[in-house]
């Protein structure tokens, strides 16, 4: 038991330090996908809903793309699909040698999967927020981008919240994947600890449970924003 | 502050409508070229030795990827059964435990849970050897499925309880009413219905675990990823994971496809489908 703890401890004979870091770089990894997934969700959401039937499909290839391919072969995909086409492009310029970076990797990869569901919930909202919604706006003289931000939005984000918290916990997993391209994040992290310690069961499972904290600690605070931004409804007893 | 008349509509007329346009022309004209690339490149690039040498693995893993699919799906929805139930049970110990196992299963990544039960296995090598129990986690797949399994048995067990709970109470008030056993009802009465409200979960479900099923090639399982990344490492040929794609791709398409075909057809007493 003692020997488990000092296993764990922070400094440098435990590997509990390690872990926490790998934990931080999880988050930020998580963190940095999230605008990036979103702002492209409501994108590809926007064409989907245009009614311009060409866009309508290119939105609908991309949804179709990236939600039905397995998100480890997404990475690989990015991975190793950037490096060739990066490569490519600095070698009509120069010969060095680019290294794509397994954080940027990870983020696109991920932010692409995110964007394909999330421009789901979008879509679904924009068929919630009626029409006359828009036409309101319009009559009142708000220009076509103050009813988006002033009247749509608000709505969009109190319909779309529910769906989203799922996707945000979904890509909190996700991030381990980014191990399998020698990322270090946590599940890489814990794995370098165990080919050390030999402690499989140990480390693992307290990997498992960082990310379950993880995954608690969001909820809450989804929990929080959810209230907060329902506040105006009224409530059903 | 301008005066308010003809003006903003027939601007949105005027720019609205040709900007969308041009949209969907540069987006479309961008998927075309993009198509066109690929289908040039597999073909034009084919490589008869290499397709030859490694398509026959990639099939083979595609076998793998089915059989992992469909083994922890049936073991994962059998244990999900009891899951269930406890989770909905009075007893607030059993569904506390129950609901702590979902929330653990569910709140980590599937890569993680593998690891733990792949290496975590290889910990206790004595004493499954004295149980006679290392043959069975000897075998990277084995481990896999057990991962997979208690996993799929916690999201399954989710749609089970959702489901059961949806079907209105009156059902099972009617069916007592009327002197039905208690064991009859459930199975008669309410499972049925709510088999059919589970209906969509459980093809997504079924979509998400082909998908996830990837993470087995992580741990030497060579299903369809694995296959694809030996492929790969061996050839350095970018083609092999554009094969991949093309047959996860197709894969999860005509499950949904087939699926939708299904619930139309379970449904059609209802009328669900035609309003979905």
């Amino acid at each position: 038991m003692e020997s488990m703890l000092s296993l764990l401890s922070l400094g440098a004979d435990g590997w509990g330090d390690e872990l926490l870091i790998g934990a931080w770089v999880t988050v930020r990894l998580a963190l940095a996908t999230l605008p990036f997934g979103l702002v492209l969700g409501l994108a590809v959401a926007l064409a989907k809903n245009s009614g311009q039937p060409s866009l309508v499909l290119a939105g609908n290839i991309y949804t179709t793309i990236f939600r039905g391919l397995p998100e480890l072969l997404t990475l690989f995909l990015v991975y190793y699909g950037g490096q060739i086409v990066v490569q490519k492009l600095v070698g009509l310029f120069s010969d060095t040698y680019v290294e794509v970076n397994g954080f940027l990797a990870g983020m696109v990869a991920l932010g692409f999967v995110f964007s394909a569901f999330s421009s789901e919930a979008f879509l679904g909202a924009f068929k919630a927020i009626s029409r006359g919604q828009n036409e309101a706006g319009h009559a009142l003289g708000l220009s076509t981008r103050q009813t988006f931000r002033l009247i749509i939005l608000p709505q969009l984000i109190r319909l779309t919240l529910p769906a989203l918290s799922n996707l945000w916990l979904v890509l909190l997993k996700e991030t381990s994947l980014v191990s399998v391209i020698a990322y270090d994040e946590l599940l890489r992290k814990t794995f370098i600890a165990v080919g050390v310690t030999k402690q499989p069961l140990l480390f693992f499972t307290v990997a498992l449970l960082i990310y379950l904290v993880l995954s608690l600690i969001s909820s809450t605070g989804l929990d929080a924003i959810d209230r907060r931004v329902r506040r105006g409804e009224r409530r059903v007893a | 502050m301008t005066v308010i008349g003809e003006a903003a509509p027939a601007k949105r007329a005027q720019t609205g409508f040709p900007a969308a346009r041009l949209a969907g022309w540069f987006f479309m004209t961008l998927w075309i070229v993009l198509g066109a690339e690929l289908a040039w490149k597999l073909t034009s690039d084919f490589d008869a030795e290499f397709f030859g040498k490694y398509f026959p693995k990639l099939l083979e893993g595609l076998v793998v990827t089915l059989e992992l699919v469909a083994l922890s799906m049936v073991l994962g929805g059998l244990l999900s059964i009891p899951v269930a139930l406890a989770r909905v049970s009075r007893n607030r110990l059993v569904s506390r435990l129950a609901f702590f196992y979902v929330y653990l299963f569910r709140g980590t990544p599937l890569l993680a849970q593998t690891f733990l039960v792949y290496y975590g296995a290889g910990q206790f090598r004595p004493w499954f050897e004295d149980m006679n129990l290392w043959w069975f986690f000897r075998d990277a797949f084995n481990c896999v499925i057990l991962a997979f399994t208690l996993n799929e048995a916690a999201y399954l067990a989710e749609i089970l309880r959702g489901s059961i709970q949806a079907v209105p109470r009156g059902q099972t008030e009617a069916a007592q009413s009327l002197g039905i056993p208690k064991a009859v009802t459930f199975w008669k009465v309410v499972m049925p219905q709510a088999m059919i409200i589970a209906l969509r979960p459980f093809g997504n479900e079924i979509i998400l675990m082909i998908k996830a099923s990837a993470v087995a090639s992580v741990v030497t399982v060579f299903d369809l990823m694995g296959a694809t990344r030996l492929a790969f490492a061996r050839s350095f040929n970018f083609d092999i994971y554009l094969w991949a794609a093309l047959i996860y791709l197709s894969m999860v398409e005509v499950l949904r496809r087939v699926w939708d075909r299904i619930e139309t057809r379970l449904t059609r007493h209802i009328g669900y489908a035609s309003s979905k």
